[in-house]
Parts: structure tokens; sequence; C-alpha cells
């Protein structure tokens, strides 16, 4: 059994580079069938939605954030001891940003699209 | 190994497991997210979806084995939740496209500084591969960063929405372009020579400015979408970079839906993305926009509401004026006074009417129009001959018929909304100036087309007494 590393990228063996290369062919090819079904009509939600999913990069801000133990003294002395520090601080702000787009992208979306009404006063829909 | 360490390792990683499931979870809720978004109706549901498994993903993540420190985390979550709350709430419709262009910047800073960090930290026991992965993210990461915030000034106001364009421009960009190619290059041979990994970070910054600075507002939906596009695909190689499914499907699911949008908002423009991103549009415009001649004939108010009050069929075309004009009030409570008389009202929308995808649908739904009233380009043109009157809101390129019948107009072939075929046409306009692409409109010179001008809001309003009183 492999002894798990104490680092924030796992090594990627090519079976496992293989694995990540069908996803990320069969994800793009679900993208197209799922996005072109979505009319016009919605473009500007679908925009705000995909950009709140994408927030998941959140989670490789998330443990980036929480890897390294965070040492001022060590981040003013620079130099290589500083680098973890950094990492953290880097973290922590790829943690705010995309949380912001997380909240505010479903949060956007929803406010969207719970103005898109069929009926007002019993008109006919088209189609 | 002794046993007793096969099973602490074992545990030790268990945890992994219950993380990748969720994260698998997360990634299939998140398509049925999308799927939702086929139709208004289901659309909210779908997004629910989606929302439970981020929270899921979120939530398992926090209990990944590497994470040992949580006060910077918890810090930038709540944080991150208050102001993203904040611009939940107080954003207003019409400045969606530059809140998503924030929003881009700020899910590619994200990715570029994942990236960056996990340089700093892992850079000599990377694979190549990895590498690579990891020197696209952060360009792409970068160049997006800054592109999407002066796409997001210029949409704000606090950047001029002119073109800016000098001499040498494009080969300034391909220098630009080759240097960051270069250092990417270099980088991946020798990892060690970290200058040029940070030199790579401030070239793709540089770009990013480079690249939208010359863009004029009219052509922002296609660059909202490009942005869209390596916003998505970064965080897809940070998926990449770490070894992490759910970032790759997610990163690939917002990347492909921006190219998409891109080539959707293309084709409406009838231009190929390259025209867009280098095309200098704007530049041509002041030289082949001669041709339109005659007299525009402006209408009054009154003959305006009568006209409109003894219609059948009215069709408004909102365009970026309506936004700026936050006049989609006045056209609901214009479009209810119509209704009231039994006239039929209905609503075509072009494609890049406004500044982002579907920009104007979602004006229109805010101010409670039925989503069933607004028609795509191809479901109204057929019902112009038929429509009384065609009353154009702030909409100047998508309604000008040179598109179609000068060859040598600069936006000859875009598709437009055939407004010159309804019985009469009352264009709704601030001044006698050109738009914002500064083109020659000849359909203001149409014997059917009267002029009304004035502030987009005011106008309405006051016709919609009128109409009233009529």
């Amino acid at each position: 059994m492999q002894v798990s590393q104490p680092s924030a990228s796992e090594a990627m063996d090519p079976m496992v580079l293989i694995a990540a290369l069908y996803v990320f062919a069969l994800a793009a090819f679900l993208g197209y069938l799922v996005i072109s079904r979505v009319p016009p009509l919605l473009h500007t939600p679908l925009m705000s939605a995909t950009n709140a999913i994408s927030g998941i990069s959140l989670v490789g801000s998330l443990v980036i954030a929480g890897s390294y133990q965070f040492d001022y003294h060590k981040l003013i002395g620079g130099g290589s001891a500083a680098h973890a520090s950094m990492a953290t601080l880097m973290g922590f702000v790829a943690v705010f940003t995309a949380t912001v787009n997380v909240v505010s992208g479903f949060g956007l979306t929803d406010r969207m699209l719970k103005m898109f009404r069929k009926e007002i006063k019993g008109k006919e829909a088209h189609k | 190994m002794d046993p007793a360490t096969q099973a602490a390792q074992h545990f030790a990683q268990a945890p992994n497991y219950i993380l990748e499931f969720t994260y698998l979870i997360a990634s299939i809720l998140f398509i049925f997210g999308l799927k939702g978004l086929s139709h208004p109706d289901t659309a909210r549901r779908g997004m629910f979806l989606a929302e439970g498994g981020m929270a899921a993903a979120i939530i398992g993540t926090l209990f990944h084995h590497n994470i040992q420190f949580f006060g910077w985390i918890i810090t930038g979550l709540i944080l991150g939740s208050l102001v993203g709350a904040a611009f939940a709430i107080w954003v207003p419709m019409t400045a969606m496209p530059q809140r998503t262009a924030l929003s881009h910047a700020f899910g590619a800073i994200a990715a570029a500084l994942v990236g960056i960090a996990e340089f700093t930290m892992h850079a000599q026991t990377m694979s190549l591969f990895t590498r690579s992965a990891l020197g696209l993210e952060v360009m792409l990461g970068s160049l997006t960063t800054t592109g999407s915030l002066i796409a997001c000034g210029k949409l704000q106001g606090i950047i001029r929405g002119t073109p800016v364009q000098f001499k040498g421009q494009q080969y300034l960009n391909l220098l630009i372009f080759l240097s960051m190619a270069g250092c990417f290059g270099y980088s991946l041979y020798d990892p060690s020579a970290t200058a040029f990994f940070y030199g790579m970070v401030a070239l793709g910054f540089l770009f990013g400015i480079m690249l939208v600075i010359p863009i004029g507002s009219a052509d922002m939906p296609v660059v909202m979408s490009l942005l869209n596009s390596y916003a998505g695909l970064s965080s897809a190689a940070t998926g990449f970079v770490l070894g992490n499914n759910i970032l790759i499907i997610a990163g690939t699911l917002d990347g492909f839906s921006g190219f998409i949008l891109s080539i959707l908002m293309c084709k409406a423009m009838n231009r190929s993305i390259t025209n867009v991103l280098f095309g200098g549009f704007g530049a041509v415009h002041h030289a082949a926009g001669a041709g339109a001649t005659g007299e525009m004939r402006e209408i009054s108010l009154d003959d305006a509401a009568v006209r409109l009050a003894y219609a059948s069929k009215v069709v408004f075309v909102p365009g970026y004026g309506l936004a700026t004009a936050q006049a989609q009030h006045a056209v609901r409570d214009l479009a209810n006074a119509l209704e009231d008389r039994g006239i039929t009202v209905k609503y075509g929308i072009h494609p890049v009417a406004g500044r982002m995808p579907g920009h104007m649908n979602v004006l229109l739904a805010e101010a409670n129009v039925p989503y069933g009233e607004l028609y795509e380009m191809e479901q109204i043109n057929p019902e112009f001959p038929t429509t009384d009157v065609a009353v154009v809101v702030g909409a100047n390129d998508v309604v000008n018929p040179d598109a179609r019948d000068n060859p040598n107009s600069p936006i000859a072939g875009m598709p437009i909304i055939e407004v010159d075929k309804a019985k009469s046409v009352i264009v709704l306009k601030r001044g006698q100036g050109r738009g914002f692409s500064g083109l020659e409109n000849p359909l203001f010179f149409k014997p059917v087309t009267s002029m009304l001008y004035g502030d987009a809001k005011s106008t309405l309003a006051q016709l919609t007494q009128q109409v009233k009183n009529v």
C-alpha cells in the first residue's frame, strides 16, 4: 500500500493520469450535451451557475490553506523557509475568492431564476 | 510491515474513500443541476441539487487528512460568505455583466494562486505532465484575472468602453504571448529556474490586460463567454495538478459552457473568435459607415401613443440602452397598458443584445414579463409582416438592415431582428448621434421608421400615460 505523503498534490502515475484524461473527455462531452440544451432565455443564469459550480476549486484552496503551519517570522525572513507561510496566505486568498464565487453565484442564480415566470395574467405561453 | 502499522495506515486513508465518494455524488449533482437549466420550470430545483453537492464537497474536504490548521480556512470561508452574500443580495440586475466579469476574475485568481502555491511547495517532485498542467493553470488563471478585471472596469464605466488601439499592437501582443510561452517552456525544462515561472505569471497578467483593452463594449458578450471558458479550463487544469476529479469535471463543465456560449455569440454576430479578439472592431466603422442618407422623421409623443393604442400587435425590441436607462419596468408598464386594450405584445430578443448572453431576458424577467412573451430572433422575425408597431428601445446594431442588405458593411452577414419589415417602427433613442458601434443605421432613415428622442425611461412612462388616456 502506498504511504500517503504530507503533500496536497497526489503523485500522478500513468494510470491515474489516463483515468483523469478519461474524466476530462467524458465531462467535456457531457457538458456539451447538457449545455447546448439550455435555451438563450437562461444564458445569464447559466453563466452565473457554472461560475458558482467552478467555485469547487475551493476544495483545492482549502487543502492548501490548511496544510502548512503559518509562521509570520519565517514569512518575513524570506527564502525557502517562507514558502509554507506564503502558500498558506495564497491558499487563504483563494479560499476567500472561491467562496465569494460559490455564495454569490448560487445566490444570484436563484434570484434570477425566481423571476422567470410562465404566466402573469392567464396569458398563453409560446410553444 | 507489521499488521498494526498496516491497519493504522488503512485507517488513515479511509476518510479519502469517503471523500472521493462525496466528490462523485457532488459531480453527479452538478450535472443534474445544469440539466435543470434546460427549462425555466426545472431550473431552480436543479440549482438546489447543485448547491447540495457543493455543500457536501466543501464539508467533506474539511475532513481531508492534510488539513491541520483551520484558522485561515475559517476566516476565508466566513469573509468570502459575507462578501458573496452581499453581492447576491444587493447587485442590481442591470449590473449582472460586470458582476459576472468580476466573478470570472475571482475564479481565475483562485486557480492561479493554488497553482503558484503548489509550485512553491512541490515543483521539484512533480512529474513533467503535472508541471505542464500547472503551467497552463497558472497562465490561464493569471491572464483571465486581469482580462476580467479590465472587462469589469469597462462595463462598470471605470475604464472607458471604447477600444484602446495603437500601431503595432498586434505585434506587441504576439511578443508578450511568445515570451510567456517561452518562460512556460523553460520552466518545464528546468523547474528550479523559478524566475522563469514567476516571469510567466507576470507576463500572463500583462497579456490579460492587452487582450481585453482593444475590445469594444459591443463585443462584450463574446469576451465574457471566452473569459468564462478560460476560468473554467484553469479550474480543470487545477484538477489535473491536484489529481482531483471533481475539479476536472466542474472546471470542464464551466469551460465548455463558456466555449459554447462564445460560439453562439460569434454566430449571432457573424464573426469568428479571432476576429473579435484581434480584428479591432470599431476601427473599421468610420471608413465604411457612409451610405445611409435621407431624413429621419421625428414623431411626437401623442402621435406615438395613438399609433400604439390602435395597433393590434406590438413587438418590443430591447438593446443595451434599456439597461443603461433602467427602463425595463417602464417597458413592462407600457406593455401592460397595451395588453389592457387587448393588444398582443411580444418581445424580440437578439442573442447579443446587451453586454452578456441572456442579459435582456433577465432584465425583462425582473420587470415581471412572463417568459412566454420573450421570443428569440428566429421565432420573432417571421412575425414582423403582421406587426403593426415595432418599438426599438435602446437597440442599434441588432436591428441594422445594412447587415442584411449591404455586403460592404462592417457588420454584413450578421443576423438581425428585422423590424424594418413591420408595418411601422418607432425607435426610442437618446439623441441623434450614432450608437456605441459608431455605425450609421439606415433603419432610422426608412419611410416606415419614426424617431422618438429622449430618455427611454421617462419617454416610456409618458407613453404609458398617453395610451391610458386615449
